[in-house]
């Protein structure tokens, strides 16, 4: 019994330890590039630079505020985040919802109908084709609409909706509520966890999405901010801009790198550990599917 | 099922019609919500599928894709030329290649990350662990490539100069072929360990807690708890994530390629997706990439009925 408890013990010590190697190698990479940015270029090109700023600076920072590319881009991809996680969330609710009606005729056929485009999708070329027919290349709703409702995140919403009680919305029929004012009173109020993880997924979707703007867009101006990321780390248009502008220290291109991928990260680390405590239900419930 | 009196008898009188409209002055707010989704699907999904056709056709720039006239060999001309193109033939290996690596690896991660932080102990500490091993999935492939790129890169990058200052000499883990390769693997492992844990996290907690009790009566250790409960209790959840990552064997993402790939590694880094947007986007070969298109969704629909039959015949729930 004894021997036991003592392996016991000496296993929880490893246990512990792989959780701290596993935070430290989740957190040092941050770490590192936040520290980069606010070190001085010098600093940077002696490679003196850790965990911890050397030359403490908000040069590059300031840099990156004062050049209007990023400014615009960074308010742009915001927009398109807010702008499509409302209509994302909008269009999901209104696909999930009358889905779990078992009254409604021609259930199976809509729901095969959906679920088919799960599996099979015609590809990058016909999507290409198609918004090139529709007129929507280069515009800049081609970043909003094509993309605004994820079937996976639909299942995650009926899933839950199918947790809710049928009595609830059969009472509230009874009492004289058609199916809008039950969605409104009913479900959306007692959905919220749900609601708030979808928000999550979609709105990380925008704000991290490059490839439908590298496909669909080529007019600059509307360059989401990972895509002038992806530019600016394979210096495509930094040492264009540096050279122009007179401004081309060796160094400062790498902490000018390292605050754009601050600027381009920071809003999600901000908000996902809030809702943290809802998308694990999230994620749960889309392993169920029917 | 409770049955419900209707207030009005409704349901008792008058003929299929009348009864329809009932239904439908009751029910048609639920049709009208779903218009706008089906609308999307319809144009967004379905009508993409009309443009397939191109694969079997001469593309041509003013034509609607109904009216362009049938490709050589009845059709199959850009088929032959992807196999016999030799980019095309590279992705198509790099592709099952990475996915492979992928699975081998990829795919047990997370079962044991979950394994390990289910026997944490520490609940605050076990608790902060998973917090930060999620945070790696909202990251973009853009933004992971930017870290890596500082990170590895082979003289000034971190990781290299402590490498050197234990002795080992700079790894030129985005630089070189072999070394790309691990480093794509493992960049992906560190990216969705965490996430992908979740869902087994959540089927242990569903495990019935007798069992353990019942196992420590019986004396059972750590491990054999872990063997004779914890991974039967699971393995529902693990067959049928191992389906659907089975079916995307031949599948490919675009992102984590297309960011991590350079000049030095194009023979490895080249995968399906990439061909298609070079050789496609870029190089308005639209009838050949639309073919390579959907050879691939093809093959990954396959795969998938194939692995779902195999999962049902074992005598697992399956997915389809």
């Amino acid at each position: 019994m004894k021997v036991a408890s003592r392996s016991h013990q000496r296993g929880n010590i490893v246990l512990v330890l792989i959780c701290v190697l596993t935070i430290f190698l989740c957190l040092f990479p941050m770490l590192h590039i936040a520290a980069r940015s606010l070190s001085s270029s010098t600093a940077l090109i002696r490679n003196e630079v850790t965990f911890w700023p050397k030359g403490w600076n908000l040069n590059a920072y300031r840099l990156v505020l004062r050049d209007s590319r990023y400014t615009i881009s960074l308010v742009w991809t915001a927009f398109i985040t807010v702008i499509g996680t409302c209509l994302s969330l909008v269009m999901t609710t209104l696909c999930a919802y009358p889905l779990v009606f078992d009254k409604l005729k021609g259930r199976k056929l809509i729901n095969t109908f959906i679920i088919f485009t799960m599996y099979f999708n015609a590809g990058t070329i016909p999507m290409y084709l198609l918004l090139k027919d529709l007129g929507m290349l280069n515009k800049p709703l081609v970043l909003i609409i094509p993309y605004c409702l994820s079937v996976f995140n639909m299942i995650i919403m009926r899933s839950f909706f199918y947790t809710i009680p049928e009595s609830l919305r059969e009472s509230a029929e009874i009492d004289g509520a058609g199916p809008v004012t039950v969605l409104v009173r009913i479900y959306l109020p007692l959905s919220m966890p749900v609601i708030a993880t979808l928000a999550l997924f979609y709105a990380v979707g925008r704000w991290n999405g490059f490839s439908d703007a590298l496909l669909f867009m080529n007019d600059r101006r509307y360059y989401p901010i990972q895509l002038l990321l992806y530019n600016i780390i394979n210096a495509i248009s930094s040492i264009e801009t540096a050279t122009q502008e007179g401004f081309s220290p060796p160094g400062l291109d790498e902490t000018l790198k390292a605050a754009t991928i601050m600027f381009a990260t920071v809003p999600i680390l901000v908000v996902y550990p809030f809702l943290q405590k809802y998308f694990i239900t999230g994620v749960t419930l889309g392993a169920i599917k029917e | 099922m409770k049955k419900i009196p209707m207030p009005h008898g409704h349901h008792q009188i008058g003929g299929r019609g009348r009864r329809f409209r009932t239904y439908m002055s009751r029910y048609w707010t639920l049709y009208a919500m779903l218009a706008l989704p089906l609308a999307y699907f319809t144009i967004f999904k379905y009508v993409p599928m009309t443009y397939i056709q191109i694969a079997f056709k001469k593309y041509s720039i003013v034509l609607s894709p109904w009216k362009m006239s049938l490709a050589d060999n009845k059709g199959w001309q850009y088929f032959i030329q992807a196999f016999q193109n030799r980019d095309f033939l590279y992705a198509l290996r790099n592709t099952v290649m990475l996915n492979l690596l992928d699975l081998v690896i990829g795919f047990p991660a997370p079962i044991i990350f979950a394994l390990i932080l289910n026997e944490m102990p520490f609940r605050r500490l076990k608790r902060f662990t998973q917090t930060v091993a999620y945070m790696p999935h909202f990251l973009s492939w853009i933004i992971i490539a930017g870290l890596a790129l500082q990170l590895f890169a082979p003289n000034t990058g971190l990781v290299n100069v402590w490498l050197g200052k234990i002795g080992i000499g700079p790894i030129p883990f985005l630089n070189e072929s072999k070394s790309w390769v691990a480093t794509y693997i493992l960049l992906g492992v560190w990216q969705s360990v965490g996430w992908n844990s979740i869902i087994y996290l959540a089927a242990i907690t569903g495990i019935n807690p007798t069992l353990y009790e019942a196992a420590d009566i019986d004396g059972a250790g750590r491990m054999q708890k872990i063997r004779y409960i914890t991974i039967p209790g699971i393995m529902n959840t693990i067959v049928v994530l191992l389906i659907l990552n089975l079916g995307r064997i031949l599948g490919s993402e675009f992102d984590r390629p297309f960011a991590l790939r350079n000049a030095l590694v194009n023979n490895v880094s080249n995968v399906i997706s990439t061909f298609v947007y070079s050789a496609g986007i870029r190089g308005l070969q639209f009838s050949l990439t639309t073919a390579v298109g959907l050879f691939q969704s093809f093959v990954c629909v396959i795969f998938l009925l194939l692995s779902d039959a195999a999962a049902k015949r074992s005598g697992e729930r399956g997915i389809v």
